[in-house]
């Protein structure tokens, strides 16, 4: 009846994940409890869940983000407090079997489930409002995509409780992920909360890319495109190109595991190379899928901050479309150490420097930008200076690696964990905290407080340096990645400096929480009334704060690259246009599929993992039901009648004067 | 508590040519590229400083967004860079290639590793002994390892030895090492390979050659040989003890780089 499914799944003996579990259960009730006493639930539904208005799901993606950020981030207190303790034959208070369930859960929540929804999150936001339309092309395709990815997050967190996590590291490298070395079930939650969480990823790949071809605001040809839909443009085209691998390459593990294939196995004709090839030809990619959108950040901040154009557009575009390309022939230099010839470990080498130059490029770009500037020091700015700063350390380290010679004795080592810390925290998540503080107002209708912004800044930048500068060391002293102790007393004064950066990080984040919760507090005093907070260039800034649903009442005519900053330049604000001749609108209707798409992917996932057989057949003939229902609508938008457009543009117009 | 610094461990610590030659091009690499990354972060703070909005004696070029010379040289500063390192990691990949033997008068020492569940078996070929998870050498000597796997894959690495090399089942793998100077250098697995990955040790001892001889001769007149039996218990998942085989069977290396039937 319910498979392998038994009382033993749930970890009574272990403390720490029962009780983490029992008080996620008790704040989820909680929050279930508020809302629908509270009266909240029919907002909810209408406004949020069903919602296919893209800002709205970019913030959803955001809310995803930022509560999985927390769940990753303990994974990573977790492990660096057992690696300040377990040296020179301590056992530290993790044992192995739990000890490898959370490295491997980090990496795969820090990836899937914060980076990949933070970055999808602010294109969401932010790409139709530059590109000054009303919404993406697949409005319910882009519903479907969110409800997917957290769909993913909850089966695998579902794991905490019921059975357990893959203890394989987050790529899951067979054959340790065969089922003959791996058979719990935590290789299944795994995958199938990937599988799961990668569809919703493919199909926002196809819906923005299919956007930003094809739908621009009249006059705004690819030259005059702002930077960050240029590097999302790369970022889609990436997904397209690359998440398919990834679904396919855990198919063949599938395969292996359910079925009894041999794809990687020791046995049979296997070979687990081939699946090594296969996810580092997804990873690699992936890594320019999250730090593309980053640069784009970065790219508008500094020139707005700085009060000018981006310094070299135009090279600023190849750049971003050479890394783009790049990225998939550089594969091999992640397994140099798997004995391939010379001639082949310097192809890879060469290619992986290459990338160096357009992105050295970009940072050079940046740098002019500054340049004749009247840079203003706010938060998002930091976070883009901070950025340039350990960027560039990050991007030294990563060329080191791709000389063949120097991985053999780095590959594996506590420098590559510093080296991708380093451009994934000072990349990524700086351009998802600059992004985030930057479209901010734009999103909620009032500012973030900067002197709380500002000290999560220093802490996330001193935490950063505090935590993996002696992981840097480390690896070259030798130890390597993934160990649960180690016997070299000399290394634990390293190992409790970066404990102790994690604990200043743990600040920072505490200082994000904070600024939320002081700024939604002290909202009334930070409305943005102008719409237009920052002084900013692209068409965003030229609508309300919050915008409506709509976006734009009437959809800019672009004449130049930077389209608002000449609008004001000229005169032309949308705000004295005078205009009272309002259309209707017709705008995408909310639909349920989404979420109940995501209810059945989640059904069928678990009941595959616990090999539940009738369970799994109901998942998938709801998911296909779902999808025939849905296909059965005959009304798929709804009217904005002209005189609502005229009543909130006139609001719009008293509250900027 | 103790504290190491980076150069008396690891990998800036090294004891064979091998090692030596990758510091040599880790630290080379390392410096070229410091000559830009420091001047860029100055220069990107101290403009980022000097153009604050707050700074009148700063000129504001509001419209200044392309000078076709700067971009030539941001392209071409890096270019440059890549072109230089490039080369390094052209002839370096072929140097240190793991399969290129060591220019040495000495025969080399010829080792057959075996990684299992989780320790090292070393198979010493011409001598037809074996140890777990203890490895001697005969210091000045090239040694000359085959190496796969009976398990999943772990990577052979001693760090002051230099490069390391995946041991993967079903395959095998080669890599060429040695150590200069007797000593005891701590060896690892480099690959996560499941619950007890972080004992997975060994200690790779060099010896001067008479020594090692005589640790050969120690090791033939031990009490365990490493048969079809001593070889299936020793596989079972765990960790294990340093200890030596008297013999070993025939053809055991090249039964087990076949994988798993």
């Amino acid at each position: 009846m319910f498979g392998i499914l038994t009382w033993d799944a749930i970890p009574f003996d272990q403390p720490i994940p029962l009780v983490a579990a029992a008080l996620v259960m008790v704040v989820m009730a909680g929050i279930a409890v508020t809302v629908i006493l509270r009266g909240w639930w029919p907002y909810l539904w209408r406004e949020w869940i069903t919602s296919v208005d893209h800002k709205r799901i970019g913030v959803m993606y955001g809310v995803l983000a930022f509560v999985m950020l927390i769940r990753g981030f303990i994974d990573a207190l977790m492990m660096r407090s057992q690696l300040a303790l377990a040296a020179d034959g301590a056992p530290g208070y993790l044992p192995p079997e739990h000890y490898n369930q959370i490295f491997s859960a980090h990496g795969t929540i820090m990836i899937f489930f914060v980076a990949m929804p933070f970055m999808i999150g602010l294109m969401n936001f932010a790409v139709p409002l530059q590109l000054g339309i009303r919404d993406v092309a697949f409005p319910t395709l882009n519903s479907v995509s969110f409800w997917l990815s957290a769909a993913g997050a909850l089966l695998l967190n579902v794991s905490l409780v019921v059975g357990e996590f893959a203890k394989t590291g987050w790529l899951a490298y067979p054959p340790l992920s065969e089922l003959s070395f791996s058979p719990g079930v935590g290789v299944d939650y795994y995958l199938w909360s990937l599988q799961i969480a990668g569809v919703g990823s493919l199909l926002t790949g196809i819906n923005f890319t299919t956007t930003i071809l094809k739908l621009r605001a009249p006059g705004m040809g690819y030259a005059r495109m702002p930077i960050f839909c240029w590097t999302a443009l790369a970022s889609n085209l990436l997904i397209v190109a690359a998440f398919p691998i990834l679904t396919a390459t855990y198919a063949m593990l599938l395969l292996d595991r359910y079925l009894g294939f041999h794809f990687f196995t020791n046995e049979a004709g296997g070979n687990a190379m081939m699946y090594v090839n296969l996810i580092w030809a997804w990873g690699h990619p992936e890594v320019y899928i999250l730090i593309l959108p980053a640069f784009g950040i970065f790219s508008e901040v500094i020139a707005t901050f700085s009060g000018k154009p981006l310094f070299g557009y135009r090279s600023m575009i190849a750049a971003t479309l050479s890394i783009c390309m790049l990225s998939f022939v550089v594969w091999l230099h992640h397994f140099f150490t798997m004995g391939a010839g010379a001639d082949v470990n310097a192809f890879f080498g060469i290619m992986t420097m290459i990338i160096a130059v357009p992105t050295g490029v970009k940072v050079f770009n940046w740098i002019f930008t500054l340049f004749g500037g009247r840079v203003r020091f706010t938060s998002p700015m930091l976070w883009a200076l901070g950025f340039i700063c350990t960027f560039v350390i990050g991007g030294m380290t990563g060329v080191l690696m791709a000389i063949p010679p120097a991985d053999f004795v780095l590959h594996n080592s506590l420098f590559l964990v510093a080296h991708f810390h380093n451009v994934i925290i000072g990349g990524v998540l700086f351009g998802a905290f600059a992004g985030y503080t930057y479209w901010f107002p734009k999103a909620f209708g009032f500012t973030l407080d900067e002197r709380l912004g500002k000290a999560s800044f220093w802490c996330w930048l001193v935490g950063f340096y505090l935590a993996f500068m002696p992981l840097y060391l480390l690896g070259l002293m030798g130890a390597t990645r993934r160990l649960q102790h180690y016997d070299v007393p000399g290394w634990q004064p390293l190992m409790i400096a970066a404990f102790a950066g994690a604990l200043v990080i743990l600040a920072g984040i505490g200082f994000t929480g904070a600024q939320l919760v002081v700024s939604i507090r002290t909202r009334e005093r930070r409305r943005d009334r102008t719409g237009d907070p920052w002084h900013g260039r692209t068409l965003e800034w030229s609508t309300a704060s919050p915008p409506p649903a709509w976006n734009y009442a009437v959809l800019p005519n672009v004449t130049q690259a930077d389209a608002y900053w000449g609008m004001k330049r000229a005169g032309l604000t949308a705000n004295n246009a005078a205009q009272d001749d309002w259309q209707a609108i017709a705008l995408p209707r909310r639909t349920s599929v989404g979420v109940v798409l995501a209810f059945f992917a989640t059904v069928m996932g678990f009941a595959l993992v616990w090999h539940i057989w009738w369970l799994a057949v109901a998942g998938v003939i709801g998911l296909a039901a779902t999808g025939v229902a849905h296909a059965w609508r005959t009304e798929h938008e709804e009217e904005i009648a002209a005189d609502v457009i005229a009543e909130s543009e006139r609001a719009r117009r008293r509250a900027a004067t | 508590m103790n504290f190491d610094w980076p150069w008396q461990s690891g990998i800036l610590d090294p004891q064979g040519p091998i090692g030596a030659a990758e510091r040599t091009i880790l630290l080379n690499a390392t410096s070229i590229m410091l000559a830009v990354v420091v001047p860029v972060i100055v220069l990107t703070l101290a403009f980022a400083w000097w153009f604050r909005a707050g700074n009148r004696r700063a000129i504001y070029l509001p419209d200044w967004e392309y000078s076709g010379h700067i971009e030539l040289v941001v392209w071409a500063i890096p270019a440059l860079v890549v072109l230089f390192l490039g080369g390094i990691c052209w002839i370096g990949s072929h140097d240190l290639d793991p399969r290129k033997p060591i220019a040495s008068d000495a025969r080399p020492i010829e080792i057959d590793v075996v990684s299992l569940d989780w320790k090292w078996l070393f198979l010493y070929r011409a001598e037809g002994v074996a140890s777990v998870n203890k490895l001697v050498v005969p210091a000045g000597v090239p040694l000359h390892f085959r190496l796969t796997s009976a398990t999943v894959m772990n990577s052979f690495f001693v760090p002051q030895l230099g490069s390391q090399i995946y041991t993967m089942a079903g395959m095998t793998t080669q890599l060429h090492l040695q150590a200069d100077r007797p000593g005891t250098y701590p060896g690892i697995s480099a690959q996560f390979s499941g619950r007890d990955f972080a004992d997975m040790r060994f200690d790779l001892v060099a010896v001067a050659p008479a020594d090692f001889a005589a640790w050969i001769a120690e090791a033939r007149r031990g009490k365990d040989a490493l048969d079809e039996p001593g070889y299936a218990a020793l596989a079972r998942p765990g960790t294990a003890a340093p200890a030596t085989f008297k013999s070993v069977a025939p053809h055991l290396f090249e039964t087990v780089a076949m994988g798993p039937r």
